[in-house]
């Protein structure tokens, strides 16, 4: 690992996701060695047939998730500013579920620990298949110390509620 | 522990409402695969000695959800259902898009058969080991969207409470009916997402006579571990690289067709068949593009994203949306019937969704009866208004009546074969050349007087599976029956259009297990799979029995001449039938009359069905 390498984003366009969910196989199989969406870092969540909402860490300045682990079980990557999950010290309370605007983590299926996307090393799999297919709903980008990025730590449920209105109209906001 | 598969499935009983789960041993489904495959094997053991006396829409039919070992891994996942359709009265390998067959193999289940029938509107709930039969009062009566809505929302709050430190919750993934399956209409779909469709078959009306308006489920592991993750990785990693090259399936998706099978090949439905070229380029995709507010959608691990969403922003049909009519609902719910505005074919198509209806059956049904009206034999009086081609409003309102089994809409809701059956009795006129339509099941948007379209002319003859598009009897370039190929896909269960076979058995191995060759397939566990399916198709009842001297034949409007365009004249002459019929039947090991050989049976370790032929021969006078 080289620490000059830049830091990256995972920008995400949530109207360009085409819900094919092959983030979720690339995601699972690289950190869990099988397909298995809901151990997925990326969770593609569909609040209506149509509307897919990958959803991901975006590592928020100030990380409010790495400050309310009541057991130091989180820390920052120094590399790639991702949050790395320590699976011995978690407990699997949620305590970092609370404290992410966007209630992004969540507790693995099977093993109990929080799950949080971890960049990959700075190399996502989610964004090869994404960018592969021409979607490029997700993106890597270079990282620039801003607070931009936590505006993107919203629910699937939030983000839907905007994107309905735009895309379907007011006659659809009810569904979300 | 088998690989890409559990080999157990879940088994509910709606009349005692008893839950269990059962083991499915290795060499069943290496011998069966799983979908349709499987689902023919399970229906044939449970139901053969007695499936003349089984009513499709009574509680004694059984109705089989099922994946295959590849579903989930092979790029596409889809998910069949079968039973003993209320069209064919054989079996039906119904598949449908989307992630439901992923959810319940993450729910630790490959499959599920559902026997009996409630007294109430329930629902399936199946969350991993949870699985319980609900109510469904609240559901029953609403349209797809409000049913989709209403039931994840209480789910995903039902979730969220009883674990409350686990983070969000995913949607579950549901199959459900609309109104058409409620009242038993024998053309509703089953229906998933917004709105995919299990449509050929009819299992729709099987759910709506078991009162189970939905199956709901959501699961938490993973899917079952893979023979060799290296070579899994390296082969998806190399089909979805050539799949994502297919420039027309991505961009356009099969909305391209509904010009081009018309203006290239000379395939199209038009006013129910009457013509089957256009040149209507109004009715190309570029016209429906202004509707897409996305242009790549897809399902689990689908790189091709074939599907497109249609929003209607304004006008007349304001606020209608859908999944963009794929080239089937463009010719069924547009040229068939006369219509070629692609607002007015994507208002038909959502409400057709809306309603719960297969909208390839259902513009079958509304051309025939377009048709007779055109003719004269239906009337104003027997419709309730003018039943002209081309007009939005007048369909929109028939096929409303065909799902809600009112006025005339009672009739057409027993699908093209039994209307015109019952219409010949009502009107003294034999309306059968009219209907458009092979065992029960009105054929596929793809004609075969041009020779133009992939489908041959046996194409819908010989089908274990009637009209149905989606699994032809043409014989393939090495004189195979071409059915083959569809048996596998509806088994694996993925989706046709990502099917690449130099990739495809490779799956196999690197998935299952299996040394499973392209040899092992034609030549044994394909035949198998067709020898039985055919068998029960023969066996038919109660309503409706088929003798295949008279009904492997094609509808009598192929025979005659196409009137326009570049084939006008071309035509399939029926003593070329005849003969394609005996070498396809020569080909799958059939006897002349269309009936499994014994030496087949014999070499293909299925005997048993000796008896059920004996049945069959006995009531076509062989014996």
């Amino acid at each position: 690992m080289s620490g000059e390498k830049p830091k990256i984003w995972i920008f995400r366009d949530y109207e360009r996701c085409s819900g094919c969910r092959r983030c979720e196989i690339a995601c699972s199989i690289r950190h869990e060695g099988r397909i298995w969406p809901e151990a997925s870092r990326v969770r593609v969540f569909m609040p209506i047939p149509g509307l897919e909402i990958p959803h991901l860490c975006t590592q928020c300045p100030g990380y409010p998730c790495v400050e309310a682990c009541p057991f130091d079980a989180l820390l920052v990557d120094k590399n790639t500013g991702a949050v790395i999950v320590d699976r011995d010290k978690c407990t699997g309370c949620g305590k970092c579920i609370d404290a992410c605007p966007g209630q992004i983590p969540f507790i693995h299926p099977r093993d109990g620990y929080a799950v949080i996307c971890d960049l990959c090393g700075g190399d996502p799999e989610c964004v090869k298949v994404c960018v592969e297919a021409g979607y490029n709903a997700l993106i890597t980008t270079p990282r620039s110390p801003s607070e931009i990025y936590k505006v993107y730590a919203r629910t699937p449920q939030d983000i839907a509620k905007d994107l309905v209105s735009k895309l379907y109209g007011e006659e659809w906001e009810g569904w979300v | 522990m088998p690989y890409g598969y559990w080999g157990r499935l879940l088994e509910v009983n709606l009349s005692t409402e008893d839950v269990k789960t059962l083991q499915v041993d290795k060499r069943t489904m290496r011998k069966y695969v799983g979908g349709r495959g499987l689902g023919v094997k399970i229906l044939w053991d449970r139901l053969g000695d007695r499936w003349e006396e089984i009513d499709p829409l009574g509680p004694d039919n059984i109705l089989l959800i099922l994946t295959g070992p590849l579903t989930g891994y092979y790029p596409g996942s889809r998910v069949c259902v079968a039973g003993k359709s209320p069209q064919s009265n054989g079996v039906v390998g119904s598949t449908v898009g989307g992630e439901f067959g992923v959810e319940l193999k993450s729910a630790g289940y490959d499959g599920i058969i559902i026997t009996g029938e409630s007294e109430k509107p329930v629902y399936l709930w199946i969350n991993d080991d949870e699985v319980e039969i609900r109510d469904a009062s609240h559901l029953w009566g609403k349209e797809a969207k409000d049913t989709l809505r209403i039931l994840t929302r209480e789910l995903i709050d039902e979730m969220s409470k009883k674990k409350p430190l686990r983070g969000l919750c995913k949607e579950p993934s549901i199959l459900y009916i609309g109104p058409a399956g409620e009242r038993k209409v024998r053309i509703a779909a089953v229906a998933h997402k917004l709105t995919h469709a299990a449509g050929y078959g009819g299992y729709g009306a099987v759910m709506g006579a078991k009162k189970l308006k939905a199956i709901a489920v959501k699961g938490s592991g993973p899917l079952p571990d893979v023979a060799d993750l290296e070579g899994f990785k390296k082969l998806l990693d190399s089909v979805c690289k050539v799949l994502i090259k297919e420039f027309r399936m991505r961009y356009w998706g099969t909305g391209w067709a509904g010009y081009t099978v018309g203006a290239d090949t000379s395939s199209e439905p038009i006013r129910n068949w009457q013509e089957e070229w256009h040149d209507e380029a109004r009715f190309g995709v570029s016209f429906f593009e202004k509707y897409w507010i996305k242009r790549f959608w897809g399902d689990f691990g689908c790189p091709t994203t074939c599907l497109k969403i249609a929003f209607i922003r304004s006008g007349r049909f304001k606020g209608v949306l859908t999944d963009n009519p794929d080239y089937e609902l463009q010719a069924y719910l547009g040229t068939n019937l006369g219509i070629f505005d692609p607002e007015g074919n994507i208002y038909l198509s959502s409400r057709a969704d809306e309603l719960g209806l297969c909208g390839i059956q259902t513009g079958n049904v509304m051309g025939f009866a377009a048709e007779l009206y055109q003719r004269g034999i239906l009337t104003k009086d027997d419709i309730g208004f003018e039943l002209k081609w081309g007009d939005v409003e007048a369909f929109a309102k028939l096929q409303e009546m065909i799902a809600r089994r009112e006025g005339i809409g009672d009739l057409l809701a027993e699908g093209t074969y039994r209307a015109a059956v019952k219409i010949s009795e009502m009107k003294k006129v034999d309306v059968m050349p009219y209907a458009i339509q092979v065992k029960g099941i009105g054929v596929g948007a793809h004609g075969i007087r041009s020779g133009l379209d992939y489908t041959k002319p046996t194409a819908y003859v010989c089908s274990l599976q009637g009209g149905d598009h989606t699994s032809v009897s043409n014989l393939d370039d090495q004189n195979r029956p071409g059915e083959y190929e569809m048996i596998l896909l509806d088994s694996i269960v993925a989706c046709w259009f990502n099917y690449k076979k130099q990739y495809l058995y490779e799956f196999f191995k690197v998935v299952a297990g299996w040394n499973l060759t392209e040899d092992e397939w034609y030549g044994e566990l394909a035949p198998r799979i067709a020898a039985i399916q055919r068998t029960l198709l023969l066996l038919g009842g109660p309503d409706a029995y088929w003798d295949p001297r008279i009904h492997d034949e094609n509808p009598q409007r192929f025979y005659e001449p196409l009137p326009s365009g570049p084939k006008k004249g071309a035509v399939v002459k029926r003593e070329e039938i005849e003969k394609l019929k005996k070498t396809y039947y020569e080909a799958a090991g059939w006897d002349e009359n269309g009936l499994p050989k014994p030496e087949t049976l014999k070499r293909l370790g299925i005997t048993e069905l000796e008896k059920a032929l004996e049945r069959i021969r006995h009531r076509l006078g062989l014996a």
